[in-house]
């Protein structure tokens, strides 16, 4: 199936060492079956995982706490991605006046801080809301390789930024009853919008999201992170009106359903 | 065996209690840091939340509850959607900054103007009132800063970023209404990508898009702030008096 065509084609070295050939690959992927794998499967990716699925995370509960287990457990997810990342050496470390591995190293740092932290608030690991690191496999079943090839590595990395500016917002209304915890996932949900935009012009791409684009370069498996970006009515003004809909829509980011979240979250988990 | 993400909930209330202190506790301490010097008064108890934005003893007055926030968000998007008007019409824009930086700015321009007539249109539609609890078009001053210096721009632009960051992360615990809620939500996350993309342009290959000043080195948190806070350093642009004597 033209999935698995696709997979090759993103895996295939010459691909992601050329710009060019990388957009002809794209485009010619987005003609022959994105409409038809991004409609069916979420991040287009979960049918090649070819898992037993025993070990994915089901929906939290829209509670306070369901949304501290929500939010640790992607936490885990980027925490995990960067430290293997940092690891593997695959981020270039003199490039751009060492930029790449200063960026990454921060993120990296975030992250960790941010497994800590939501352990903690969610009252160490004996307790029973703790909720342990899934397993995850940032190769998805061997289709991506993140940790040998820089490109991928960042459009991964993209998409899990991308996602968790839109995870906190999705769970925001689940703390709006515990103000100290909900000011909490603010502070997250700001510093992951920090990390996406840097990661987004690392890729040579704008800070922030045009429609429901995502971006040059960006895999077509990665679409399920930005569909329903492009909303331009917002309680009932049109932030189309003055500037047109690319910058209307660049300036609100859309949330995540909880569903929507895990669905992708379980791609890269085994 | 499955990983699942759920509540094993023995004890709810209490659980949630022990978690909810907790955090408090950290939340405290990065607070301490943050704000160290100030007095916070954290007290909303004593906050009234249904007074209306307006007139108050002759000084328009923010007023309280969801109002009062969004009032104060649209204060606040009046100030940066000015600030960028000048900084694109300024007379040496095209020379001062590279293709790069302009489209930064004029995309921060656009954005910030498109939040300003967001909240303009979403308070004259909700407030039973608007010709009289509307906040006015306010009035600026930048004083000496010059707009055709590209560092003085910047710098100005950081601050303004990053304070609307710490305004908006401050403010979402004051917010009743869900809807209300996630609204400022999908505004703040831009403003943390513009605090992200200017702090890039001034110190490019470095650590600043999140830099150790404004996201916690112990905590990974970023800086939430109340309005009490927010006002007198946004205050020292605006010119047209208000006051805030109903948010914390």
């Amino acid at each position: 199936m033209n999935i698995l065509k696709f997979i090759e084609s993103f895996t295939d070295d010459n691909l992601m060492k050329s710009t060019s050939s990388r957009r002809d690959s794209f485009s010619q992927f987005g003609n022959i079956g994105k409409n038809l794998a991004l409609a069916s499967i979420p991040f287009g990716l979960s049918a090649m995982a070819n898992k037993a699925m025993a070990n994915d995370i089901t929906p939290t509960p829209a509670t306070p706490i369901g949304a501290l287990q929500f939010a640790l457990t992607l936490e885990y997810l980027e925490n995990e991605f960067y430290a293997m990342a940092l690891d593997s050496g695959v981020i270039p470390a003199s490039e751009n006046a060492g930029r790449d591995l200063k960026v990454f190293q921060q993120i990296a740092d975030h992250e960790a801080d941010h497994v800590k932290f939501l352990i903690a608030g969610l009252g160490g690991t004996m307790s029973p809301n703790f909720v342990p690191k899934p397993t995850f496999d940032f190769t998805v079943g061997g289709a991506f390789d993140p940790f040998n090839d820089y490109p991928t590595f960042l459009a991964l990395a993209q998409a899990f930024e991308d996602t968790g500016v839109r995870a906190y917002k999705g769970q925001a209304a689940n703390l709006i009853t515990t103000p100290d915890l909900l000011t909490a996932a603010l502070q997250i949900h700001s510093v992951e919008a920090r990390h996406a935009s840097e990661v987004r012009r690392l890729r040579g791409l704008k800070g922030w999201i045009s429609n429901e684009e995502r971006g040059a370069g960006m895999p077509a498996a990665t679409q399920a992170v930005y569909a329903g970006e492009g909303v331009t009515m917002q309680a009932g003004y049109n932030t189309a009106s003055l500037f047109g809909a690319a910058a209307g829509s660049e300036a609100y980011d859309e949330p995540l359903t909880t569903q929507q979240v895990v669905d992708i979250a379980n791609i890269f988990i085994v | 065996m499955k990983n699942e993400v759920k509540i094993h909930e023995v004890d709810p209330s209490l659980d949630s209690r022990r978690s909810f202190l907790k955090l408090s506790g950290l939340t405290l301490v990065t607070a301490g840091l943050v704000l160290a010097g100030c007095s916070d008064n954290d007290n909303n108890d004593e906050m009234p939340d249904n007074t209306l934005p307006g007139i108050k003893n002759g000084i328009f007055d923010l007023g309280s509850g969801d109002f009062g926030v969004l009032t104060y968000a649209y204060a606040l998007e009046q100030l940066e959607a000015d600030f960028y008007t000048k900084v694109v019409n300024a007379a040496n824009f095209n020379t001062t900054f590279n293709d790069i930086e302009r489209q930064v700015l004029t995309d921060l321009y656009h954005h910030e103007v498109v939040h300003r007539d967001f909240f303009k249109a979403a308070l004259t539609g909700a407030l039973p009132d608007p010709s009289s609890q509307l906040l006015p078009s306010l009035a600026f001053s930048y004083g000496s800063l010059n707009f055709n210096s590209r560092n003085e721009v910047l710098a100005t632009a950081k601050a303004l970023e990053d304070t609307g960051v710490a305004a908006y992360n401050g403010a979402g615990k004051l917010i009743k209404s869900a809807d209300y809620l996630l609204l400022a939500g999908k505004i703040v996350s831009v403003e943390a990508r513009h605090a992200s993309a200017i702090r890039s342009l001034i110190n490019p290959n470095s650590k600043d898009f999140a830099g150790d000043d404004v996201v916690s080195a112990s905590t990974g948190l970023d800086v939430a702030q109340d309005p009490s806070k927010i006002l007198p350093i946004a205050g020292g642009f605006i010119t047209t008096k208000f006051t805030a004597k109903y948010l914390p």
